[in-house]
């Protein structure tokens, strides 16, 4: 078997959704690659001196400036007559990406740089202690938006990454996830094969910080695509080309199955089932809009 | 070859026969001119280099990085509050060895805003790991350009490099400035041969995470790094010296302090009016004599101990301020000469760019040589603006 350029050893927890989906990306992109990562989860189980899990060279800065890293890079390989001839990744979390990198990727994304961002979204700042992030769901629990008396959980829709990526004109946009590998390498040599900005999006399931067994990482990451919650979908210069079909799961089945939305089936109620069927209609909205499923017509 | 040249556009020239290969930086008074320079070069064709024209400072601080971690040279400028919100970066350039130059103009940390001259930006960072050096002309300036890429690629010293020259009063004005030809400054600076980089062909992890039982030891070692680069700082100013003729750079510069007795300290411009009043004060019979601190980091700590060795009295003028503390330079200087008898006076002058007229420096050197204290004294404070009973409070102090 071909050596894994994320080496095994490193310190991810049980069942950890980003360290499996890394490990795809990394190997599907080839040695010829060069990473800038941010602070995180990854950065901390990967590189603990004096030993690194990285078989590429790899740069860790700081938790917010992972794409101007990368942009740097790129630069310098176009100053070195290398344009092209090496994958450049800039890597994250959610918070990384939408929270506190969100201004030097947004000016990276409008200069054009040749360069594939990853955002493994896990949904919280789990490095720190699952706190609440732009991309925390709509009534997740997490250490900054607990439900309580006055609260439901995070009282936010998730900050829409992709619409962002597709309006600053990024010629390649897609969502995967963990619980999809080959739709992970699929999309990863995908973007590598186009120069530009590209940018991934993979939902990583993350059995501490969304309280599930460790066991059940992939069955969480399939029931979040299935009721519509994660939709995975292909955008190719503006161009919705590709989406994954599904027979949806009422979101119930993913809620009722994770410590961070059990406030929401604590006592059956009128409040609570009115919430998740807000939360139904976000997935709703997601089957349509992405074309993940085409409702039988009425009458047939 | 020498031609009348703002100050900006020497930069640009210099920072041109330096051959970076990644230039990026965001636009900030007083320093725009510099990079205006630079990015219509690179437009010409007359600059080699991939301009990256970013959304911040701390994005131009990140790009270098990015590109100084692959292997190129690199530049960027700033000043002021840029200074401050690429400060992360700037600590981490540091660390992590990446050799990269930047230019501070220097100007004042608003609030209130203020686009004019001070140190308040590049002493901020002092703590950082950087080296710093002062100009007090655009000679100067320029030339400390070329001798920092040789300085920081050093690899003893493997250390970023910042240039500070202060704004409007060296930027904007015009002089004459002597830029080396291309070969020149070739055969001075050649080309960057970085320690380590990021690279397939031999991949390594940069930036790791160290524990309590080793990041004490890695800090002392990014420690020694910096203070022990005074030697090769000197170097590389002989050799400027040697090669076109003019002493630039170096550690400190030193005006009739063979038998001073009262000393003046200071850095940057306001270095030239201090002279100017020594010179007056030494026809009048005084023996004043004045110090400019060229590199102020690493602190030229026993080069100063020598130098003021046998004065009695000393007058820092810093345009710089801790704020609730006073002094940073002066305090810097009175650590140095702890245990001898040497009396030192901190004043806090020009902030915001308001003007040190000969005869304000010359007040300070009388007030000194009388042996009346000053720690980290206020000038030219006007009662109009702080109200009377302030006023009549800071008087007091004289």
């Amino acid at each position: 078997m071909a050596k894994s350029l994320l080496a095994p050893g490193h310190t991810a927890c049980l069942g950890c959704g980003e360290a499996l989906a890394a490990r795809l990306v990394i190997n599907a992109a080839g040695p010829n690659t060069i990473i800038a990562e941010a602070t995180g989860c990854l950065e901390i189980i990967s590189s603990r001196y004096p030993e690194s899990a990285w078989e590429v060279p790899w740069i860790h800065s700081l938790f917010d400036n992972t794409a101007a890293v990368a942009a740097g890079i790129e630069a310098a390989l176009q100053a070195t007559g290398r344009a092209g001839q090496v994958n450049v990744l800039s890597q994250g979390g959610d918070g990384a990406t939408a929270d506190i990198g969100f201004g030097p990727l947004s000016g990276a994304w409008e200069r054009g740089h040749d360069v594939l961002h990853i955002c493994y979204d896990n949904e919280a700042y789990m490095n720190t202690g699952v706190q609440r992030s732009g991309l925390t769901p709509f009534h997740a629990r997490t250490s900054t938006s607990p439900p309580g008396k006055l609260s439901l959980g995070n009282p936010t829709l998730k900050k829409d990454m992709p619409a962002i990526a597709l309006a600053h004109g990024v010629p390649y946009v897609a969502t995967s996830s963990a619980a999809f590998p080959r739709d992970i390498e699929r999309k990863v040599k995908k973007a590598l094969s186009i120069r530009g900005p590209k940018y991934l999006q993979i939902h990583v399931p993350c059995p501490l910080g969304w309280g599930f067994d460790p066991s059940q990482t992939v069955e969480m990451g399939k029931l979040a695509v299935q009721t519509g919650l994660y939709p995975i979908f292909e955008y190719e210069n503006g161009v919705l080309t590709g989406s994954m079909k599904v027979k949806p799961r009422p979101v119930e089945d993913y809620l009722k199955a994770q410590v961070r939305f059990r406030h929401l089936f604590a006592a059956k109620g009128e409040a609570l089932e009115e919430q998740i069927r807000a939360i139904q209609q976000i997935a709703d909205a997601n089957l349509v809009r992405y074309q993940m499923y085409t409702p039988p017509a009425e009458g047939g | 070859m020498k031609r009348v040249l703002e100050g900006s556009q020497g930069v640009s020239e210099m920072v041109t026969r330096c051959r970076p290969q990644v230039v990026s930086a965001y636009p900030i008074t007083p320093q725009t001119h510099i990079v205006e320079f630079l990015s219509q070069k690179v437009a010409n064709g007359e600059l080699q280099a991939q301009f990256v024209n970013v959304e911040s400072e701390f994005s131009a601080a990140s790009v270098v990085l990015g590109a100084s971690a692959t292997g190129v040279r690199t530049y960027t400028a700033t000043s002021s509050q840029g200074l401050l919100l690429m400060n992360e970066v700037v600590y981490n350039l540091a660390g992590l060895r990446l050799p990269v130059v930047m230019t501070v103009a220097n100007r004042a940390i608003s609030p209130p805003l203020s686009i004019w001259n001070d140190w308040q930006d590049s002493i901020s960072v002092r703590d950082a790991g950087w080296l710093q050096l002062y100009a007090e002309d655009n000679q100067e300036a320029a030339d400390m350009h070329l001798q920092a890429y040789r300085i920081g690629e050093d690899q003893r010293v493997a250390l970023p490099v910042m240039v500070c020259m202060d704004g409007f009063i060296l930027t904007h004005a015009f002089e004459p400035i002597d830029i080396p030809e291309q070969e020149q400054a070739d055969a001075y600076l050649p080309p960057y041969d970085p320690l380590v980089k990021l690279d397939p062909a031999a991949p390594l992890t940069m930036g790791a995470f160290m524990e309590p039982d080793k990041y004490l030891e890695a800090r002392y070692l990014f420690h020694q790094a910096l203070a022990g680069a005074a030697p090769v700082v000197e170097e590389a100013a002989r050799s400027f010296g040697d090669m076109f003729g003019r002493y630039s750079g170096g550690l400190l510069d030193l005006y009739r302090m063979d038998d001073a007795e009262v000393a003046m300290i200071t850095m940057g411009t306001l270095s030239s009016t201090v002279k100017g009043v020594v010179d007056e004060l030494r026809a009048q019979g005084q023996r004043a004599g004045a110090i400019r601190i060229r590199c102020y980091r690493p602190f030229p700590k026993s080069q100063l101990a020598s130098a003021l060795s046998r004065v009695a009295k000393v007058a820092v003028l810093e345009k710089a301020l801790s704020v609730g503390v006073g002094s940073i330079v002066a305090g810097e200087v009175h650590s140095t000469l702890y245990g001898t008898p040497i009396q030192v006076n901190g004043y806090i002058v020009g902030l915001g760019g308001r003007d040190i007229p000969p005869a304000t420096v010359r007040t300070l050197y009388e007030h000194t040589a009388q042996g009346r204290p000053a720690d980290g004294l206020f000038v030219d404070l006007k009662a109009e603006h702080i109200g009377d009973e302030n006023y009549q409070a800071w008087r007091a102090l004289w």
